[in-house]
């Protein structure tokens, strides 16, 4: 209950602050979750990290929707070690075009998190320092997490869903 | 130095620099860590790390998996404390599908965690006293490892990668042979710790070798998003344990032991002070147990719980359920889920999406290695050589963990 209490209060203060730019809010097992657009999202974490409170960057990654217009969901999670509640930030951007701006200017952490969403969703991190490839070789190719790329054989038939009633 | 390309570009015949291949197969790194090191004499200007040379895609391996086959995925990430890991993947599961434990199943995690917090801390420890030169150190506190894994192997068969546990509680209650080990383990751990602590805390050489070296700043630390001992020894007092706590840890009394400096003596002294709260922890949960019906160890979740093979021969539902469990036909709900847990090395977080399909939609590792160790080139910078292998031990960067 005290849970919810903070985070109505945390949505207020960034509603009032980003108006229209804050929308799909939700709060799956208690951990608030937004979505954001790109042209706003470093203001977004920068005014979480010094007006908020919320100081540390616990991760960035990036999750692949090919059926979606804007395929390519970034998300942030925030911890504010303070207070004890944790915020998810997504930013939907468009698979033809994924750029979005660094986060690397509010946390120099977030570098190694960037350059690894870059080398498995081909996300260009706008003003990032270094962005190159991390875990995979340089000359793969592709990028691997995206969904139209099969682990498997795409011919093997015991694991296709439509056998299972999908 | 160009960023872009990792080997050095600068062929200077007049540059007094060298550039020094540190890895990726180095008998001081411990591990397949590459650091392209620029020197002037024993002093490194620059440094560039190059890491995945043991990346396994288990990210995209969990995407065609059932929630079940992810457990050993998760053991080869750090694969010194892989109970830690299995346990945060189950709990990720469990938190998925709303399934609550009993107490007695809690404990029995704890023991598990705690005992794998102590067996990674001794391998770190240790490993700072073997690249600080004291090889007696090493071997007499690494039998203890040995100890736990025993321990390991009574509870579910395995050592290293144990696979430890079931979605909703353990595969098979502890025996008695595994409650002796424990008792066994808690006696003697603390005489050989603190023998341990006499060889190492006072003593000169290892204090000048640790002391005020790598220091590193509270805020310096934050802002490269550590966690685990080494943010605790800049003195952040964040534990997962006792910020979000799981699997009943606001239960237990234990500190948090926090350093002041961030050097690498206080990173040795933060460890340390982990193992004797572990074991504190593990003798409350011994107490705790006492006080519990025996025989449970799994939650009454018949639909998402892996029935003993027995009962699967004999008895239709459990068939029933074996089936849907295994070809990922339980029902979980459309959602998304971040559960961390405190790993050996920081918070171990798993990010899951799952769409309703068979498999994980989505699954991600935050791992602390990984989000550590990119601090590790900048902070070599006007190091001594000798001095960043002792930094990178007292890091305890897990290659496993580091290119998932």
């Amino acid at each position: 209950m005290e849970e919810a209490t903070l985070n109505n209060e945390i949505l207020n203060k960034l509603t009032e602050k980003f108006g229209e730019k804050v929308t799909g809010v939700s709060e799956p097992y208690g951990l608030l979750t937004f979505v954001t657009t790109k042209d706003v999202i470093v203001n977004v974490l920068s005014y979480l990290k010094d007006d908020l409170k919320f100081n540390f960057l616990t991760d960035i990654t990036a999750v692949h929707y090919p059926e979606k217009e804007d395929g390519i969901a970034i998300v942030y999670h925030l911890n504010n070690m303070v207070e004890r509640v944790r915020i998810r930030i997504k930013v939907f951007i468009s698979e033809q075009n994924p750029t979005i701006p660094t986060a690397t200017t509010v946390w120099k952490g977030a570098n190694w998190m960037e350059r690894e969403t870059y080398d498995f969703f081909g996300v260009k991190f706008e003003g990032h320092p270094d962005l190159r490839r991390i875990l995979n070789m340089d000359d793969l190719g592709v990028h691997p997490m995206l969904k139209q790329y099969p682990l498997e054989d795409p011919n093997r038939v015991d694991k296709k869903d439509e056998f299972f009633g999908r | 130095m160009n960023h872009n390309h990792p080997v050095f570009t600068d062929n200077d015949p007049q540059s007094e620099l060298v550039t020094l291949n540190l890895g990726p197969t180095h008998p001081a790194t411990h591990g397949v860590f590459q650091n392209v090191l620029q020197l002037d004499g024993e002093r490194i200007v620059s440094g560039v790390s190059t890491i995945g040379y043991i990346h396994r895609a288990f990210e995209k391996i969990a995407e065609h998996r059932p929630f079940y086959q992810i457990t050993p995925l998760t053991d080869r990430l750090n694969y010194c404390s892989s109970p830690i890991n299995n346990m945060g993947w189950h709990m990720t599961v469990e938190k998925l599908l709303n399934i609550k434990l009993p107490k007695r199943v809690d404990y029995l995690r704890v023991i598990v965690m705690e005992l794998s917090r102590i067996a990674d801390h001794i391998i770190c420890n240790t490993i700072i006293g073997q690249d600080t030169g004291a090889t007696t150190t090493f071997l007499y506190l690494f039998q203890f490892r040995e100890h736990i894994y025993e321990i390991f192997e009574e509870v579910c068969g395995a050592r290293l990668t144990t696979n430890i546990g079931r979605i909703g509680g353990f595969e098979r209650d502890f025996n008695d042979v595994a409650f002796a080990k424990i008792n066994k383990f808690l006696k003697e751990f603390p005489k050989a710790l603190k023998e341990f602590e006499a060889l190492l805390n006072r003593n000169r050489i290892f204090i000048d070798r640790t002391a005020g070296v790598a220091e590193v700043t509270k805020e310096k630390a934050l802002e490269y998003s550590w966690t685990g001992p080494l943010l605790r020894a800049t003195g952040v007092d964040y534990d997962v344990r006792v910020s979000d706590p799981y699997s009943s840890y606001q239960d237990f009394d234990f500190e948090v032991p926090v350093g002041t400096s961030g050097d690498i003596y206080d990173r040795y002294l933060v460890r340390n002070e982990e193992m004797w709260q572990s074991l504190r922890i593990i003798e409350q949960a011994m107490e705790k147990l006492k006080t519990e019906e025996k025989g449970i160890f799994h939650a009454d979740v018949p639909e998402f719980y892996l029935p003993p093979k027995q009962e699967v021969y004999n008895n239709m539902e459990a068939l029933i359920y074996h089936f849907k469990i295994v070809m990922g036909e339980i029902d979980a709900p459309k959602a998304e889920v971040y559960h961390a847990v405190e790993g050996g090395n920081g918070e171990l977080g798993f990010y899951l999406i799952n769409d309703g399909g068979r498999t994980p939609y989505r699954l991600h590792f935050r791992r602390p290695s990984f989000i550590n160790y990119q601090m590790f080139a900048p902070m070599s910078e006007g190091m001594l050589l000798s001095d960043a292998i002792i930094n990178m031990s007292s890091m305890n960067i897990i290659a496993g963990e580091l290119d998932a």
